[in-house]
């Protein structure tokens, strides 16, 4: 499995992004090696151990909807981490762990987590016709109702696009189909611009449960995780 | 942060900006498309359909489909939302229907297939499809195919861009302040676009070599304006005001881009022929530089 051979910059200088707070706080160089003890062990200040829940290799768990952290950019596991702490992302199990780890503790847990190569749990087959409507959704959108195709912004394979828009190919459906959800009703509130919460408005129960099995299904983005971060090493 | 430019620092615009206010005020017309183009699942099962599933293919992933004449990341798809469908990003089925149409200083009559050869030179900062082509045949078929169901008789405002009213005045440093609080997430800080983790180009470069050259319609900052608050960012349309859509049109057709195809050696003289309109810049200086004077030669990837 592929580690970090260096610790990687956290704090990517985010292009502009209004709501993507990036710069609370000085830029912290992660050490995924440190983050790897959290992840297995919890910290001193009363965090639990993170693989108890997202696994061991953050490979997430489909059947609690606990999401899958593997391969995913630093920056955006960074992100989320400081929404749980500050409310931006209310969530009741989430929010005190966070709270309970420093900047320096999230940027490590973020880089230990993002070196992991991202896999996709075996998820059952979608029945004929919501397997079409996901795919139209992720890949063509519906305009006509001012929805844009999910790979429009997640990328064609729903590999992910810089540190604001995450990887989703090969994501939980539990977990996509709730957050979707959390979105549509302005529960989460962390997304730039309110860019989600815009395009889950216009998405229906059917809409969501199509889109996530689409993506759970997926094939995940078979590409070396780390490759997009280490380009951005100062 | 740049210094504050308005249209007052560009000779001789303000009286034109009148006009053209007066004018673009008649030219905004109720939004509703006159007809609903045809879903995916419709193209027939013949050759004809064989054709339009080429053009389909040439429209999302242009350079790799027809790379002779792309010399730029950008797709047909960039633009032309919905892969040619949507309206308020000038749909293809409209845009077939209203040709033969006249166009240029000497309103010659341009047609679709002629169309199409400038969008390769410009918009694409390529080369032109020699006529008979099979790459201009399939993204014709494609655009006939997108007229299905259209009424006889199409008019505007099914074709092009929906024109907005004009603006007052220009601010170029508020139109920064706009990319970068709404427009730099997905297209960078530096215009350029971004990539998705397998390098697959997602968000289009704006300005610079890999984006369209100073030829293209989208260079005209009536164009971009209208593109831009009907449909960005991406499932956010109309969101920005009027005023703030022309704002970052300005900041983005003033940066710097590939030559206009047409530039015979002098700027000042390839302004007089093909660019003396109010809101396109090319030609003019703004904050110091003269837009075009430095500018990379057109073609791109497919200059030899």
């Amino acid at each position: 499995m592929r580690r970090h051979a260096v610790a990687a910059t956290v704090a990517l200088a985010m292009s502009g992004g209004e709501g993507l707070a990036t710069a609370r706080g000085a830029a912290v160089v992660a050490d995924p090696a440190a983050g790897a003890k959290i992840a297995e062990r919890g910290s001193a200040r009363g965090a639990p151990a993170c693989s108890s829940c997202h696994g061991d290799e953050g490979e997430g768990d489909p059947v609690a909807g606990f999401p899958r952290l593997a391969g995913q950019v630093a920056a955006f596991l960074v992100h989320q981490l400081d929404a749980f702490a500050d409310g931006q992302r209310p969530n009741p199990v989430m929010a005190p762990i966070a709270a309970a780890l420093t900047p320096q503790q999230r940027a490590d847990v973020s880089a230990h987590f993002e070196a992991f190569q991202a896999v996709s749990p075996p998820t059952p087959p979608q029945p004929a016709q919501a397997a079409a409507r996901g795919y139209a959704l992720a890949a063509y959108g519906d305009w006509p109702r001012g929805l844009p195709a999910c790979s429009q912004c997640h990328g064609l394979k729903g590999e992910g696009v810089g540190a604001a828009f995450p990887m989703i190919s090969g994501q939980n459906a539990l977990y996509i189909e709730s957050q979707l959800k959390a979105w549509r009703s302005g529960a989460r509130r962390d997304d730039p611009m309110g860019l989600m919460r815009a395009v889950a408005a216009k998405l229906s129960d059917g809409d969501i449960a199509a889109v996530a099995g689409f993506y759970a299904g997926a094939a995940v983005w078979a590409g070396q995780p780390s490759a997009a971060a280490a380009e951005k090493k100062p | 942060m740049s210094a504050p430019v308005s249209t007052g620092s560009l000779a001789g615009l303000s009286v034109a900006l009148c006009l053209l206010a007066a004018a673009a005020a008649l030219a905004q017309s109720p939004p509703a498309p006159s007809y609903t183009p045809p879903a995916r699942s419709e193209v027939p099962d013949d050759a004809f359909g064989k054709l339009v599933k080429q053009g389909e293919l040439i429209f999302l992933d242009t350079a790799a489909q027809a790379p002779a004449f792309v010399g730029n990341r950008l797709r047909c798809a960039s633009c032309h939302l919905d892969d040619g469908r949507h309206p308020d990003s000038a749909p293809m089925g409209a845009a077939y229907l209203a040709h033969p149409t006249r166009r240029g200083a000497e309103g010659e009559a341009v047609t679709f297939r002629r169309r199409v050869q400038t969008c390769f030179l410009t918009s694409m900062n390529g080369a032109a499809p020699p006529a008979g082509d099979p790459a201009l045949e399939a993204l014709e078929a494609y655009a006939i195919f997108l007229t299905r169901g259209a009424p006889v008789g199409l008019k505007a405002p099914d074709h092009g861009y929906r024109r907005l009213n004009a603006p007052g005045v220009l601010d170029r440093a508020a139109g920064k302040a706009v990319y970068e609080g709404k427009c730099a997430l997905c297209h960078g800080l530096d215009g350029q676009g971004q990539e998705a983790r397998d390098g697959q180009l997602t968000f289009p470069p704006l300005w610079g070599p890999q984006s369209y050259n100073w030829g293209a319609a989208m260079a005209q900052a009536p164009n971009a304006a209208a593109f831009i608050k009907a449909n960005m960012p991406l499932g956010l349309a109309n969101a920005l005001s009027d005023e703030e859509a022309w704002n970052v049109a300005y900041y983005i057709d003033t940066q710097e881009r590939p030559q206009d195809p047409r530039f015979n050696g002098s700027v000042a003289e390839t302004r007089r022929a093909h660019h003396d309109f109010p809101f396109d810049f090319y030609g003019l200086t703004v904050e110091g530089a003269t837009l075009g004077a430095a500018s990379l030669p057109s073609g791109g990837a497919t200059r030899k």
